[in-house]
C-alpha cells in the first residue's frame, strides 16, 4: 500500500489531514503541538498523537528541530505520511524516531480526515 | 541506498553512538531522495543555532551530542539569537542567554567556525564550481547552487549536521540533476529587490526543486539575496537559473496580479514602528551602498541592521559602520531578523522591512504586522 517507508514503525490511530504544505518552523507550537499559523487549514488543531497526513514540508531547515522538539515534549504525531518527502521532515522524523511514510497518490486521496487507519 | 562496509558498520553502531545517529539521518534522507550512494562534501553550513528556534529539546540534544561529536569538514553556523555586544540593551531574560550560551559552546566544542551568519557565501571565498557542499540555511543553499554554482540539496538542520559529522551526503536530487522542471516568465517591469523577493515567494509555491526564470537579464546582489531567501521560505525549491530558452515543460507567468497577491499576503501595515534590514544579513557591498544612500540623512525611527561579525569589522575598519551609525542605524552581528528575540510584540506592533523572508516570520512566528517596501523607499520615507 505504502509507496515508501522512510522511518520504520507500525502505527494505528486517527488521521489529521491537511491539504496544505507545512513549514514546521513558525507554524507549530512545539510545546503543545498546536498549529499556530492562522492561514493554515489545520489552524488551532493539535497534531499530538495523530497520524498526520500533509502533502509535504516547506521552508526553514530548522523545522527538523521542531519535529524533534514535539517528540521530546510528548506532543508529536505518532506517525507522518506525505505525498512527497523533503529533507527537513525526513531527517526530523529519523532523529525523533517518528514513523514516516510516503503514500501513493490514490492512497493519499482515499484517506480522509478523522479516519482510523493502520500504517507500517 | 548502497553503503560501503565502513558506512554499514557506522550505521549499526560499531563506531559509536554519534556516527550511528548521523548515518541514521543520512539513511533516511538518502532513502527519501532515492540516492544510490553517499558522496564526500567539502563544507557544511548548519542551521539550528538560535535558542528561539530550537528550544530546550534542541539545546539538550546539542549538549549531549557535543560530548562526543567532532566535525570532519569545515563547518560554518547560522546566526544565534542576539549580539553579545549589545544584548543588555534588549532586556532578554537570563534563561535565554544561558541556553543560547550553552548552544554556542556545544557547536564550538564540535569544532565549528564561529561565523554565526546566514550568508557564508559572503564571508568566505567560494570553492570551485561543482564542489559538493551541504548547506542547511535555505537562502545559502539556493545562493550556493544558483549563483555560486556549487552543489547542495536544500539540506535540513539535521542532514547538514550529519554531513558535518561524517563528511558525506546522499548523492541525489540537485546534486545529481538540477535541470529546471518549470519556467517562470517575469512580466513585471522595473523590478527592485522587493519585486524579486515576491517573485521568489511565488516561485517557491509553484515550482518543485529547480526553476528557470525568463525575462530577466541580470540581477544585482541585493536582488539575488532577496530572491534566494524568499524562494527558500515558501517551498521546496533549491535552485533558480536565469534562462530565456529553458526547455522546462511547465510554463507560468509572474505578472502584476501575482505580485500583488504575494504582497497582500505579507504586507499588513501602512507603516512600521521599527525598521529592520537583513534576512539575509547584509554583506559589505550592501552596507557601503546603504552608507552612500544615507549620506546627509538620518533615520527618524529605530533602524536595526543585521550583518555578520566579520563584515561588521571590515565595515568598521573602512569607515562605513561609523557612517551608518551616524545616520541612526544600529549594527547587530551574530544574529538576524528571523525569530530573533530582539524584535517582539512586547516592544513593537509593526516592522518596516524590504525582506520577504523576514516579513513571513515576523507575521507567522512573532505575530507582528509588516510594512514591506524596497530599500529606496525605506530611505525616502523613514529618514530626514
Amino acid at each position: 500500500m505504502t509507496e515508501k517507508i522512510i522511518v520504520k514503525g507500525n502505527v494505528k490511530g486517527k488521521v489529521i489531514k491537511s491539504n496544505q504544505p507545512i513549514n514546521f518552523l513558525g507554524s507549530i507550537d512545539k510545546k503543545t503541538g498546536s498549529i499556530t499559523d492562522h492561514e493554515h487549514d489545520l489552524s488551532g488543531k493539535s497534531i499530538k498523537d495523530s497520524i498526520l497526513l500533509f502533502p509535504y514540508g516547506i521552508g526553514s531547515s530548522v523545522g527538523a528541530y521542531t519535529i524533534y522538539s514535539l517528540k521530546s515534549n510528548n506532543v508529536a504525531p505518532i506517525a507522518m505520511a506525505c505525498q512527497k518527502v523533503d529533507l527537513t521532515v525526513a531527517s526530523g522524523c529519523a532523529l525523533a524516531n517518528i514513523p514516516l511514510f510516503i503514500l501513493s497518490p490514490d492512497e493519499y486521496d482515499s484517506i480522509k480526515d478523522g479516519d482510523e487507519i493502520s500504517l507500517g | 541506498m548502497e553503503l560501503t562496509r565502513e558506512e554499514e558498520k557506522s550505521l549499526s553502531g560499531e563506531h559509536g553512538e554519534v556516527l550511528q545517529t548521523a548515518y541514521r539521518i543520512l539513511s533516511a534522507t538518502g532513502e527519501a531522495t532515492d540516492a544510490e550512494r553517499l558522496v564526500p562534501i567539502h563544507w557544511a553550513h548548519v542551521s539550528g543555532v538560535n535558542y528561539n528556534t530550537i528550544g530546550d529539546a534542541g539545546e539538550e540534544f546539542l549538549a549531549g551530542l557535543s560530548k562526543k561529536a567532532k566535525f570532519r569538514v569545515r563547518t560554518t553556523v547560522n546566526p544565534m539569537g542576539y549580539d553579545k555586544d549589545s544584548v543588555e540593551k534588549f532586556g532578554l531574560d537570563e534563561n535565554f542567554i544561558q541556553k543560547q550560551e550553552s548552544i554556542r559552546k556545544s557547536y564550538k566544542k564540535m569544532g565549528v567556525t564561529p561565523s554565526f551568519s546566514c550568508i557564508p557565501y559572503e564571508v568566505y571565498d567560494m570553492p570551485a564550481e561543482g564542489t559538493q557542499v551541504a548547506f542547511a540555511e535555505t537562502n545559502a543553499a539556493i545562493y550556493a547552487n544558483s549563483i555560486g554554482k556549487l552543489k547542495t540539496n536544500k539540506e535540513s538542520a539535521f542532514s547538514a549536521l550529519a554531513s558535518a559529522i561524517t563528511g558525506k551526503s546522499p548523492y541525489s536530487d540537485l546534486r545529481k540533476d538540477d535541470s529546471p522542471t518549470m519556467s517562470i516568465a517575469m512580466k513585471v517591469s522595473d523590478p527592485n529587490e522587493l519585486t524579486f523577493g515576491l517573485l521568489g515567494y511565488f516561485a517557491g509555491k509553484v515550482a518543485d526543486k529547480s526553476v528557470a526564470i525568463s525575462g530577466v537579464k541580470s540581477m544585482d546582489k541585493r536582488c539575488n539575496k532577496s530572491m534566494c531567501a524568499s524562494l527558500g521560505t515558501s517551498g521546496t525549491c533549491g535552485k533558480f537559473v536565469l534562462d530565456d530558452n529553458s526547455d522546462a515543460s511547465e510554463k507560468v507567468d509572474f505578472d502584476e496580479k501575482e505580485m500583488q497577491k504575494a504582497y497582500d499576503e505579507l504586507n499588513t501595515a501602512e507603516s512600521g514602528d521599527l525598521v529592520t534590514l537583513g534576512s539575509p544579513q547584509l554583506g559589505l557591498e550592501e552596507m557601503t551602498d546603504l552608507a552612500e544612500m544615507l549620506r546627509g540623512k538620518a533615520f527618524k525611527k529605530r533602524c536595526l541592521i543585521f550583518c555578520p561579525r566579520a563584515i561588521q569589522e571590515q565595515a568598521r575598519h573602512l569607515g562605513y559602520a561609523g557612517q551608518l551609525e551616524s545616520a541612526g542605524c544600529e549594527l547587530l552581528s551574530d544574529c538576524c531578523t528571523c525569530l530573533t528575540p530582539l524584535v517582539t510584540k512586547k516592544d513593537v506592533d509593526s516592522v518596516t522591512t524590504n525582506s520577504i523572508k523576514g516579513a513571513y516570520y515576523y507575521k507567522n512566528s512573532s505575530g507582528l504586522d509588516v510594512n514591506l517596501k524596497p530599500l529606496s523607499e525605506i530611505v525616502r520615507d523613514e529618514t530626514s
